[in-house]
Parts: structure tokens; sequence; C-alpha cells
């Protein structure tokens, strides 16, 4: 795992809380949501049809997120929805009504950003939780004081602030404090990057953004002179400053063999630093990523569930288990660091390489039905496969195992060499027993 | 008709403030790199104090720039920097972190307080919140357009304040993107190689060779600056008859004999305007004396006065 490195720095704080904190995952949709719930989440986190900063995910209905809440509530689970936009004034109407909705279908809380939509869910749905929005880039114990006093009962921080520093917040302030620890980051302060705006007219703070940072740039120093500064009517004239017009002396700050500028981060992942993360006092442990896969969400809340629970069930004798980096990594999007929690991200935490290609693992089943005396499952296809091939099943609280695919018949028994047609469902004999839910993967 | 606005600019030093001060400009935006985001130059408090004397001397204001997100280990110098800007007479504080607020309530009630969070200033709903919580002014996001400003300027309870001219951050980070590049290239830098606003420095993206992007470090972090500098000049009387309350001249990684000009122009179309503003009509030659100083490889755009975004 790549957040080892310079980064190891046990953190020294003293350990004063010990309640478990909350695990809160993504859920781009319904499906997302059961996964991530299934597999360990105390809370998600969805997107509505409006005020959300996704526009590219599939974001859920009304009716998808009672749906949603019901399935969740089963679990003990809570339903957050992110209504973490900048409004504009033409955003303004209708705020009130959809508030009012999203508390009639069961939400627990909104994520806020913008302090009119706060104002407003404080106004007219009071028992409406009001949770600030990592957008404000909150660093600091008095402005989290500030949106306490405002009724916040929670706050996202900013991925700026170190954990010292989220200590001395939680010494200042009663109020829970969430964190994200896992997933693509910003490298911007949040809220405070419009290059999609200007590069592609797409406002990134109303869900446009279309990751300019992680485009490639060249870096070059302006060594024209001031006086160099003329009109082209003046430079025409003069053939002396003419060449500070074609750029002669803007000078590259780079080779050819360079890998070009990028503002690109790598992954923030704090499975190896799960304790100092509990010690310091984070109350929610926030999973990035709505828009990413079923297989991201469940294997990622299953390894960080099963870490948390273990340091909270005997923190003494806490021991990192390999078989967790060995999961998160099937589920890797990007080389990851630890972001600002140790110090502030140096040239290892930028992504200056090609990007290799994502995820080494595909999805490629879900277990729908296990006959106990025949050992035989019903896997709903999610991707091509076939006998022979490698696989992993994987389910809650970190049950796993690998075996080859053996024969595949489809539900009429008429034997397949292979699995082609997307949610077929299809029977095979597993190794050991599975469940509903449980995913099988192969490698790519 | 609705009354003057004040024309405003951010003014680095002493020296700068008295010269823009001759061109017109009146009123000051001034502060230090430690408290305030992207400013020209670092006034110190006594400095600051000075530049309040000499301001208030020719009927001007002058208001301090403290609008950085704050960090825990801040929050205590500024305690004794608000009370130290409120001795000096400041004309009010911009502002972004709430920090910043609570502090001014504590220590220095009597401060007026300019909101200003960047980007994300764009509706006059929550103008109005940090209004309610104490703030006087709104400064707006750049990235609005004309039919926003102009819209919400009667539903607005404090004043406006709207960016006219110059260049407009389009990316902060805490991160030290320039040295990080050149760590991660193997390059060495030199002890006292800068990376800050006097070294130039510009990204260029790949698809886009035409467009100057300057990038630059300070204690802050990174800054990514716009590649047109805006000029709103031409239908400056649009923004005057909405009636915003203060306009802003931009002048970071400009020359000063560049800015001069600038606010010169202005100066002159404002009063113009409010001579007879029936009779007025934009002057051609206002804005050709800002070509002739233009940087030939900034564009002068209406930035996003006449823009859709979409989302």
């Amino acid at each position: 795992m790549q957040t080892a490195g310079k980064h190891i720095r046990k953190y020294t704080g003293k350990r004063y809380r010990l309640e478990k904190p909350e695990l809160l995952a993504p859920a781009g949709n319904l499906e997302k949501l059961k996964f991530a719930v299934h597999y360990g989440a105390d809370a998600v986190y969805i997107g509505g049809q409006k005020y959300g900063l996704r526009s590219g995910a599939d974001n859920f209905s009304l009716e998808e997120m009672r749906e949603g809440v019901e399935f969740a509530k089963k679990y003990g689970a809570k339903v957050f929805v992110a209504t973490n936009i900048y409004a504009h004034n033409e955003d303004l109407a209708g705020i009130e009504a959809y508030l009012r909705d999203l508390h009639s279908v069961g939400i627990a809380a909104i994520i806020v950003a913008d302090p009119i939509i706060i104002d407003t869910a404080r106004r007219v749905v009071p028992e409406l939780e009001v949770h600030l929005s990592t957008q404000q880039s909150t660093v600091n114990w008095q402005a989290v004081q500030f949106w306490k006093e405002e009724g916040l009962p929670r706050v996202v921080l900013g991925r700026e602030t170190s954990l010292e520093e989220i200590e001395e917040i939680k010494q200042h302030v009663d109020v829970e404090i969430e964190a994200f620890i896992h997933g693509a980051m910003c490298s911007s302060y949040s809220g405070r990057c419009v290059l999609s705006n200007h590069f592609t007219d797409r406002d990134s703070n109303r869900g446009g953004c279309c990751q300019s940072c992680r485009w490639k740039y060249d870096l070059f120093e302006d060594a024209r002179p001031a006086e160099a500064w003329i009109s082209e009517e003046e430079a025409r004239d003069n053939s002396v400053l003419r060449q500070f017009q074609l750029g002669v002396n803007q000078l590259p700050l780079f080779n050819e063999e360079d890998n070009s500028f990028t503002m690109g981060s790598k992954d923030l992942c704090m499975i190896e630093h799960i304790p100092d993360l509990i010690d310091v006092g984070v109350d929610s442990f926030k999973i990035e990523g709505r828009m990413k896969s079923i297989h991201y969400v469940a294997t990622v809340v299953n390894v960080y569930r099963q870490a948390i629970d273990a340091y909270m069930a005997d923190p003494d004798n806490y021991v990192l288990k390999q078989e967790w980096l060995e999961e998160i990594q099937k589920a890797a999007n990007r080389p990851v660091n630890t972001g600002f929690f140790y110090d502030v991200p140096d040239h290892e935490d930028h992504i200056y390489e090609p990007e290799e290609k994502a995820m080494p693992y595909d999805f490629a089943g879900l277990v729908m039905e296990y006959d106990q005396a025949t050992g035989i499952a019903v896997i709903q296809q999610r991707n091509h496969f076939k006998p022979g091939q490698e696989i992993e099943f994987f389910g809650p609280k970190g049950t796993f195992f690998k075996q080859t695919v053996g024969k595949i018949w489809d539900e009429q028994g008429n034997e397949l060499d292979a699995a082609r047609h997307p949610l077929q469902r299809i029977k095979m004999k597993v190794d050991h027993p599975v469940s509903y839910f449980d995913m099988m993967r192969k490698k790519k | 008709m609705g009354k003057k606005p004040e024309l405003l600019v951010p003014a680095g030093s002493l020296v700068e403030l008295q010269a823009y001060l001759d061109c017109g400009a009146d009123a000051f935006l001034i502060g230090e790199d430690k408290y305030g985001m992207r400013l020209p130059g670092n006034f110190t408090p006594a400095e600051i104090a000075e530049a309040v004397k000499i301001a208030h001397a020719r009927g001007a204001k002058v208001y301090a720039c403290v609008n950085n997100l704050v960090s825990n280990e801040l929050l205590e110098d500024l305690q004794d920097y608000m009370k130290q800007l409120a001795a000096a007479g400041v004309d009010g504080v911009e502002f972004g972190d709430p920090a910043v607020l609570q502090i001014a309530k504590q220590v220095a009630p009597q401060l007026s307080l300019h909101w200003n969070a960047e980007m994300t200033s764009t509706n006059y709903s929550t103008a109005n919140y940090w209004g309610s919580k104490g703030a006087s002014r709104v400064v707006l996001a750049r990235e609005l357009n004309m039919d926003e400003i102009t819209e919400m300027q009667p539903h607005l309870e404090i004043e406006s304040e709207v960016q006219v001219h110059g260049m407009t951050n389009i990316y902060h980070s805490k991160r030290s993107l320039v040295r990080n590049y050149m760590a991660h290239q193997g390059r060495v830098i030199g002890e006292n190689e800068s990376v800050g606003k006097e070294r130039g420095l510009f990204l260029i993206e790949a698809e886009r060779q035409e467009e100057k992007f300057p990038i630059y470090e300070d204690c802050n972090g990174t800054h990514i600056m716009s590649s047109d500098d805006i000029c709103i000049l031409e239908d400056l009387h649009m923004l005057l008859a909405a009636d915003v309350d203060s306009m802003k001249i931009e002048t970071i990684l400009k020359p000063m004999s560049y800015n001069e000009i600038v606010i010169r122009v202005y100066r002159q179309a404002i009063d113009t305007y409010f001579a007879d503003p029936e009779a007025y009509e934009f002057d051609e030659a206002w804005i050709e004396a800002i070509r002739q100083v233009q940087d030939p490889e900034r564009e002068l755009s209406f930035g996003f006065f006449y823009k859709e975004q979409v989302y």
C-alpha cells in the first residue's frame, strides 16, 4: 500500500472518547444504497433530483428515497441527502417544498453548503438535521462554533484539516465532526475552484465539475520585461519588442521527457490509521464516491466496518490486517495517500504519471440464492465470466474465499460455455456457503 | 438614478495607494497575506493606520482584507489583528471565514464587515443571511452573469460589490503545487528562488495554447488566476443603473502604470454617467486607452457577465 512511506507517524494524542464512530457511505442509487447498508454502513448519503453536487449521478426520486429509508431502517441505518450546491437566485424558489419532501420520506439529515439552505431548513423543517458540507471548507474551531450556534449538530470539515487540528476542534466545541477518510479528493479547497466554469462553462459549485484539475498542463515562466506590455499596433512598428509578442521570452519550466504539470491528487485512504481517527474523536467516517460502482462501495465499506469494529472491540490488541489492505486495493481507482491528516501533501501526493487503468477487479456476479444441500448458488450475472476462471466470493464481515468457476447452467438447467447476458440468473457450484448479497469478482 | 458607486481598488503599498488616490479611487482594499487572500502587496498594521490617515484626509475609505480560510493556529493572532484594525480606524473588514465574524463581534464590534466568499457568494438570500449575522456588504462572485447581478440588487438588504476589471482567482489549494511539480521533476529549487507573484509563472492547458493562466504560491498555498481580464467598461452603465454600491478594479499581477490608467478610465466613465445619465454614451477612447497598455496575451473580456453556465 502506498499510504505508508513518509507519512507513517503515530498520532500521539490521548484517547478520550470511546463511542463508536459512524461509518458513512456514498450511495449513487437505490441498489448501491442497499449494498452499502448490507455491507455495514451506519448511514448513507445520497443525492436527490435537485440541489446536489453530482448532476452526473443517477440520483434518487422521492419514491426511491422512501424505499431506501425503509431498507436502511431494517439495519438501523440512516439516510442523508446531499443538498450541497451553492445556490444562485434561480435556485431559491422551491427549496422549502423540497426540504419538506425530504423530511416527509424519512431522511435523517441533509448535508448543506449554502447558508440559505441551512437557514431555510431550520425554519421550515426544524426536525430535519442539518450537517455542514465540506464545501464550506471549515478548518478551525471558531468557525465550527459558529455553525453549532446556528443549530447544526454536525460539521464535515474541510479536507485540509490535520488530526491535531481535529482534536483541537473537538476540545473546543461539543459538536459531531465528520471527516472524509477514503476516496477521491479535490486538490483545491472545496468550493474554491472554478476551473470547470472557465474551461467548459460548467458550474462546478452546482454539480457541473468536469475535473479540469486532472488535465495536463505545461508550466512556463514569463520573462518578458514590463516594457513588452505594449499594444499590437505599437509592436508592429517595433521589431525589438515584437519578439516578446511571439512568446520568445516565455521559458518552459519542463523538459521534453518530463511529465506534465497537474493539480490532480492521489486518492485518500485511511485504512492504516483507523485508531488515530477514532482517538482524536472523529464521529463520522465518510467514504467518497456517489459515482462509484456497487463493487467499490461494498468492498470499501466492508473493510472499514471490520477495522472500526475490531478497534472498538479491543483497542489495545488491535492489529491492522493484511487482508484489509488487499481488499481495499481491489477497489482502488488511483494511488492513495493520507491527505492532510498528518502533513500538507507534497510532490509524492499528486498523480503526474499517466493514470493506469482503474480497478484490477470486475464485479462479475451477485449471489441471489444458495442451496445448502447441493452447494449450488444462483448468481445474477453482472459481467462476463466462464468456466475455468479464477473468481472470489466475498460478503459482509469479511467472509471471503477463492475458487475456480466450474460448470455453469442457466435456470432451465442448460449448460453454458460462458455467462454473457447481463442480469441472467446462472447456477454454479460454490466451494463454501454463500448468501444473498454476497458478491463474486474476477480479475480483469 | 441611484447613488454614485464607490470605485474600489486593492493597493499593494502606500506608494500605490497614493498613486491610485490621485487617479480617482474612492476606496482601498489592503492587508497582508497572513490574513487576507491574493493581495497585490503587504501592509503592516502600522502602514494600514498610515493608509487610513492618507485616505481619510482625501475623503477615501480603507477596507482591510481578512478573507483567509483561518487555521486554529491563526485564531489567536487574529484577535489582536482585529483590534489593531479597529484602532487603525479602517472603514470595514472583508471576511469569508465565519471565525472572523465571531472574533469581530467579541473584540471589535464597531467594525463594518464585508462578506466575501469568492466563488460562493452567488445569491441574494445568502447575502442577506450574512447581513443578518452582521455583514454590511456582499462581494458578489465573479461567476455571476449580468442578469443575476442586476436582478438581485432590489432584493439585497446589504450593499453589493462587483468586480468590473482585472483578473480573477479560479483555483485555490493549500498545497504547494509549483514546488511539488518542480520536486517531482527533480528540479533543484534555489534557496532564494521564488514561486511567488513576482516570478511570472503561468500554465498552459494542452488544448488551449492561446490561454495563459498565472499561477503563484504564497503562505496560503497555490493560486491559479484567469487567463483573461474582465473589462465591463463598455457596459458599465448597466451596472451603474442597477445600483451596485461598489465597483472593484482588481490590481493584482499588473504593473502600477497599467492600474493607474484603468482607474482613471473607470473614474471618468462613472463621473460622466452621473453628470447626466440620460446623455451618457460609452466613449471608445476609454477602452482604447486600456488596450494601449493591455498585455496582448491577455484578452479583455466580459468574464461571466454574458455567459450561461450549465451543470
